[in-house]
């Protein structure tokens, strides 16, 4: 690693990064996601997962064309909600996460590159204790979600 | 030492503001203010919701899946639940001493996730209300702010963010949901190629490091009034410490100081932490208050964490962290700091302390030994303890024939700070808030304090609209008359 915010070489133009902890019934759908988009093996998109957006994100969106964010939705109509998002300051009273708005502001502070493109896949979720499983309505929910987002990263698959 | 703000004596009478600083979907935090007809602070309540169902999560598995199963728990300081269970898991399989190698690689990764939990905490979080004042501009009291006035701070925070971050994928194996530390050592060392990676960029993180002590000091030191007297209380102090009294953050015995910095209690082995400490359940709390039990719950209760480690250890074993350290001590003129401010320049001493030992470790050619586990008698129960970032973390299973967990319990650094903080806002809430119109800048004094703490929440699940700040001024009656809201999760 070096302490430098410059793009790696040989960067794939689009990240789809699924946050959400498997552990806790729908905020799986995040990793979820990205283990399904994994089998698909999609040309010139990198895949990350992680319990929850921070700053250190920003530096993976650097040299990239398109990011998408794929998060459970707690409140959301449902299925599933696809916008595009701009960056937005945080302003929380705590360090624990990140929205995507934030993360593309992170971005801002720390590169001159230029700003990807971001989308946010909201795939609407219902239960989240811990250690349940994921339910069969957000399971039909990711399966519409990604179903959009694959056609769209591959249009011709 | 308990506050008379705990409880007031006729409540049902008196106006009510509910402050939710952070909601997530296994619970929640909230911070409730209840004011009399001329705004006079009567009654102050941090709540803030334990962890639940933990227990039944781990029931029936298998011992060595608990170190990977904690690190769901928490998404903020998943590494230090993997470490506190890899140790309590330790005493299950009998590794009463760990190879070299398998010592230190943890401690690698220890000091990877303190470096990058409190630069995230310092950089990203309280620096624009330090910086810029409690009661500023709201517009530009965020890191945008920052950005704008001190460019360097707000580069430097992201990219220690992910120096710590690539200390934990070396150890731990992945980025996140590692599998580094097993029962009885690890599964990896360090090699010389990944070490040689992490060392060209250490002396610029121990540069940025001694900056931001520097800064956080400069901070305390040009506003003394303020910063030694905003939020401050007096309270005992608990820690590990090293067997020769130096900071440890990732093992030692337990040491617990008087308001004074008299000792309490000194080289107490943590296998038997229940001995010395308990906790007692209040009607109000979904989360328990942890006391001393020598000094019972009035008296007993303390404070963990950064200014809790820096000023119960004897001394610091780096060389720049030390210096910072006797400053400090030297600040408190013989009696311990206890401005809840304090905390941050103690973080950042620790920081800098972070730094310098992954260097050390890093020149260490036992992190790329070839000797990682051993074992020895099986025994049922385990206890494993480390100074996570915010405090104290306590980890205690029983595991039974058949290799299964049977019994949790935990215990986290925002738990043992339960009482402290409510001191804390108790403190500020008397200060700034009463007999005054409440401001979204006076109650961004609250969480200025809460942030002084950063306390953990669970927040292990954060999904879409799950998480806003809001809050509500709500009369005797219940009727909602004032209202803030500000989202930090918002889309």
């Amino acid at each position: 690693m070096t302490l430098s915010p410059d793009p790696a070489p040989g960067l794939a133009p689009v990240l789809v990064i699924g946050i959400g902890n498997p552990s806790r019934g729908d905020d799986a759908i995040g990793p979820l996601a990205i283990e399904r988009l994994a089998a698909l093996d999609l040309p010139g998109t990198e895949l990350l997962t992680d319990f929850q957006l921070q700053v250190e994100h920003a530096l993976d969106l650097i040299g990239r064309r398109e990011v998408v964010f794929i998060d459970a939705d707690a409140s959301g109509p449902g299925p599933f909600g696809f916008e595009p998002v701009i960056p937005a300051a945080y302003a929380g009273p705590i360090t624990h996460a990140l929205s995507p708005a934030a993360v593309l502001e992170a971005f801002q502070r720390v590169s001159a590159a230029p700003l990807p493109a971001a989308f946010v896949l909201a795939v609407r979720g219902y239960d989240f204790e811990l250690g349940a499983a994921l339910s069969d309505t957000a399971a039909a929910n990711l399966d519409a979600a990604l179903l959009m987002l694959v056609s769209r990263l591959n249009p011709g698959s | 030492m308990s506050s008379e703000l705990e409880t007031a004596a006729n409540p049902a009478s008196l106006k009510r503001v509910v402050i939710e600083p952070l909601s997530r979907v296994e619970g929640h935090g909230k911070i409730s203010i209840l004011l009399d007809d001329d705004d006079h602070v009567r009654q102050v309540r941090l709540h803030i919701v334990e962890f639940r169902g933990f227990e039944k999560f781990i029931q029936g598995r298998p011992y060595w899946e608990i170190p990977v199963m904690v690190q769901r728990l928490c998404g903020i300081c998943p590494v230090s639940h993997h470490l506190a269970a890899a140790k309590a898991l330790d005493q299950v399989v009998g590794a009463d001493q760990l190879t070299p190698t398998a010592d230190k690689v943890r401690r690698l990764m220890h000091y990877g996730q303190i470096l990058q939990s409190h630069a995230l905490h310092f950089f990203h979080l309280s620096s624009p209300d330090l910086l810029f004042g409690f009661d500023s501009d709201v517009a530009r009291r965020n890191i945008v702010g920052v950005a704008a006035e001190y460019p360097d701070i707000a580069k430097q925070g992201v990219l220690l963010r992910r120096f710590g971050q690539e200390v934990i994928r070396v150890t731990a194996g992945k980025r996140i949901h590692g599998t580094g530390a097993i029962p009885g050592g690890v599964n990896k060392a360090v090699t010389p190629a990944e070490r040689d990676e992490l060392l060209k960029d250490i002396y610029q993180v121990i540069g940025w490091c001694r900056a931001a002590v520097q800064l956080a000091k400069r901070l305390h030191l040009s506003n003394i009034g303020l910063y030694n007297s905003f939020g401050a209380f007096r309270s005992n102090l608990m820690s590990l410490v090293a067997p020769d009294g130096g900071m440890d953050l990732f093992h030692g015995n337990l040491r617990a100081r008087d308001s004074n910095g008299g000792i309490i209690f000194d080289k107490i082995d943590y296998s038997r932490y229940w001995d010395h400490i308990t906790e007692e359940v209040r009607p109000w709390s979904y989360m328990k208050f942890p006391y001393i039990r020598s000094l019972g719950a009035d008296a007993g209760w303390y404070k963990v964490g950064p200014l809790a480690r820096v000023q119960n250890c004897d001394h610091i074993s780096t060389p720049f962290a030390e210096a910072e350290r006797r400053e400090f001590v030297d600040f408190g003129s013989g009696q311990p700091v206890h401005a809840t401010l304090a905390y941050h320049w103690a973080r950042m001493i620790e920081l800098l302390f972070s730094a310098e030992s992954i260097k050390e470790l890093l020149h260490d050619a036992d992190i790329s030994g070839d000797d990682l586990v051993v074992s020895g008698e099986r025994r049922e129960r385990g206890v494993g303890v480390i100074e996570a970032p915010r405090g104290t973390l306590i980890h205690h299973y029983r595991v039974n024939e058949d290799d299964q967990a049977v019994r949790a319990n935990l215990i986290v650094s925002t738990t043992h700070n339960n009482q402290a903080m409510n001191e804390a806002i108790r403190h500020v809430a008397k200060r700034y808030l009463d007999g005054r119109h409440l401001t979204e800048g006076l109650l961004n004094h609250i969480e200025v304090a809460i942030r002084a703490f950063d306390p953990c929440l669970s927040c292990a699940t954060h999904a879409l609209g799950k998480m806003p700040f809001h809050v509500e001024l709500i009369d005797a009656e219940g009727e909602c008359i004032d209202t803030l809201v500000k989202s930090s999760l918002e889309r």
